[in-house]
């Protein structure tokens, strides 16, 4: 066991992934010489070369459209966006392309996207944004999010080994401030399955990525308060793991859906949409969903502190629910 | 270059069954047979049959939609292309798909995406895995006139070249995309100048010479499978139906359509084979007579086939499909 940052966690999945199996490759903007704007491939291009660890051209559309093209022929290829808000660039090629090759044509096309995404870095409107909810609606992607080194690993790698298109949302924010004691061998964290980041009885708190963090932050909160909460880390965002939501609704009959995306037409709302579907007999109250209020992510500290769901909004949602 | 007799006859027959196939399938869709619409490459078949008869086996194509000759000589039979007009489970996608919107792997056939020029990047892709992987295959992909206004177009040359990708692009320059002219979809008048910005050399071919854009393609395939790097190729031709069957293209003046039938690819084929005498008509009419019987087949094994299960829809979404407990 070692004990690495969530960042760490990604390069050592591309690093092992690379060495496992030829066919994975890396391409990107600034992802060779460089090691990315975040340097997440430092050190990856004097391991494997410029055939390997491509930097393209600043072209999201031509180097996703390349990995789709390079994927259909036998390769693994991990595309980096630069950040993940670039990713409108590529939309058509991987919701109209990527997304219906395999439905289409029987064509397989593993490929993943690294999607450095989210805010509380003050990147303002273009370097901060949450993009599931672009791709949520597209059937065919698959979309995962993870909050913690561990899952971080574990997911990439299984997302480099899944032969789908995977979204893989990193959270820019956690990335050297999350740490995990990871086991020395080889491992892989199910796509499809969410985890339950902290045991309780009294409300559930469902989420994904940097808000797990907030969740747990509210959690220790609430239980000096006397409430316990469940939290669900969801994950793996596209599909949702259904089975994981509804058993927790029926444990603790009230729900928190709480997302860094905005809320409107989000991932929240279908979570919200499910349950009262599946699970509305045994919901003791409203379903509240805590999101990023619905506009352009904002630079200034102050105004980004109030778009960002904080650990108090959700300390006053819980209390909300428990008067049910 | 010379081309074989053998090689220019298989031109012909293509030519031939590329041109009959489509041309049953604009009746079968008058006649109300053909589920949504149907795209054909009428006049314009030369430039499918010659580059894509000109690849190897091992090579990976990713056309677009007038690219039926593609299809054809890869070895997608004409029987599973009827099938998929009529939706059928036998269709090359199984009734997943429509008409024109087809690929097959198995056949080296990238699948063909409505958005035109996507597959300009998907191929370099392709090439690009070659490359890496030294292998000496090639990928060609191909778009329309209008397609080349797309920033895929150019997002896909300018990564082939920089990085010095096996593969040849194609522009089937047939004059209108769906009813717009080529004047107002670009400001120069050769496609091919486009290439210029790019760094690759360009070649502008008589789209309705089928030996002469199988010739420009073969060379041009062997640069890049020589590691020269790409080559634009600019087929000039004239699409002679409408953007699809139910367009009746009166936009096109009567002068520009009548002025290219007479270079019609078909005829221009039968002149050249007759007059050089590679063949002779009665060869010529044999060839036309088992395409004919290919096609009637063909669209009685269409006819035959059976339609698929609506459940069937909710089949193969994912390659590795999510367990569900």
């Amino acid at each position: 066991m070692r004990e690495i940052t969530y960042l760490e966690a990604i390069k050592e999945a591309l690093d092992e992934e690379m060495t496992r199996d030829t066919s994975v490759f890396i391409l990107g903007e600034d992802v060779g010489v460089y090691g990315g704007a975040f340097r997440v491939t430092e050190g990856l291009y004097e391991k494997y070369g410029e055939w390997r660890i491509l930097d393209t051209p600043l072209s999201e559309s031509g180097f996703t459209g390349a990995a789709i093209g390079a994927a259909l022929v036998g390769m693994r290829p991990v595309v980096e966006m630069q950040f993940a808000d670039f990713i409108s660039c590529a939309f058509d090629q991987l919701v109209n392309v990527a997304a219906k090759n395999h439905y289409r044509l029987g064509a397989a096309t593993p490929i993943v996207v690294r999607a450095p995404y989210g805010g509380n870095i003050h990147g303002g409107a273009f370097h901060s944004q949450c993009i599931e909810g672009f791709f949520f609606n597209v059937p065919g992607l698959k979309i995962v999010a993870p909050s913690t080194a561990y899952d971080a690993k574990g997911l990439l790698k299984a997302a480099i080994r899944d032969n789908d298109p995977v979204i893989f949302c990193e959270h820019k924010y956690l990335y050297r401030r999350v740490k995990d004691s990871i086991p020395d061998e080889d491992y892989v964290v199910p796509i499809g399955k969410a985890r339950i980041a902290l045991e309780g009885k009294d409300v559930s708190i469902i989420t994904y990525g940097a808000m797990v963090h907030t969740a747990l932050e509210a959690a220790q909160a609430l239980k000096e308060k006397g409430i316990s909460c469940e939290i669900i880390d969801l994950r793996t965002i596209l599909p949702l793991d259904k089975k994981s939501i509804f058993t927790t609704v029926k444990k603790t009959n009230k729900v928190v859906v709480l997302h860094e995306q905005t809320k409107t037409g989000g991932v929240g709302a279908e979570v919200s949409s499910l349950i009262t579907e599946y699970c509305f007999d045994y919901l003791d109250g409203p379903i509240i969903r805590i999101a990023a209020q619905d506009t352009p992510v904002p630079y200034s500290a102050q105004m980004e502190e109030a778009f960002i769901p904080q650990a108090k909004d959700v300390i006053s949602a819980v209390e909300k629910l428990m008067r049910y | 270059m010379d081309v074989k007799r053998e090689d220019l006859l298989q031109l012909y027959y293509y030519l031939k069954l590329t041109r009959r196939l489509e041309d049953r399938v604009t009746s079968l869709y008058h006649q109300g047979k053909i589920l949504g619409g149907a795209w054909t490459s009428n006049g314009t078949e030369a430039v499918s049959v010659g580059y894509g008869y000109a690849l190897e086996r091992n090579d990976i194509a990713a056309p677009y939609f007038r690219d039926m000759g593609v299809f054809l000589i890869r070895g997608i039979s004409a029987k599973r292309i009827i099938a998929q007009y009529f939706g059928k489970k036998t269709g090359v996608t199984g009734g997943k798909e429509g008409n024109v919107h087809i690929g097959d792997l198995n056949f080296g056939v990238i699948g063909f995406p409505s958005h035109l020029a996507d597959n300009y990047p998907v191929g370099a892709g392709a090439a690009l895995a070659f490359k890496i992987r030294g292998e000496k295959r090639i990928a060609v992909a191909c778009t329309g006139d209008g397609g080349t206004s797309r920033g895929d177009f150019h997002e896909g040359i300018n990564f082939a070249a920089a990085r010095k990708l096996p593969i040849v692009f194609i522009c089937n320059n047939n004059q209108y995309a769906y009813s717009t002219p080529l004047r107002l979809q670009m400001n120069i008048k050769d496609i091919a100048e486009r290439a210029l910005a790019y760094g690759i050399p360009s070649k502008i071919v008589d789209g309705n010479n089928v030996v002469e854009v199988y010739k420009a393609a073969k060379e041009a395939y062997e640069v890049a499978r020589n590691g020269g790097g790409p080559t634009f190729i600019e087929c000039k031709t004239m699409r002679m139906h409408g953007h699809s069957e139910h367009d009746s293209a009166k936009y096109v003046p009567r002068e520009l359509l009548d002025e290219w039938k007479k270079k019609d690819p078909i005829l221009n084929m039968e002149k050249y084979l007759l007059e050089n005498t590679i063949s002779q008509k009665v060869e010529l009419e044999s060839i036309d007579s088992r395409v004919k019987k290919e096609i009637e087949e063909a669209e009685a094994f269409a006819e035959q086939s059976p339609y698929p299960e609506p459940e069937d829809g909710l089949k193969g979404l994912y390659a590795t499909p999510i367990e569900e407990e």
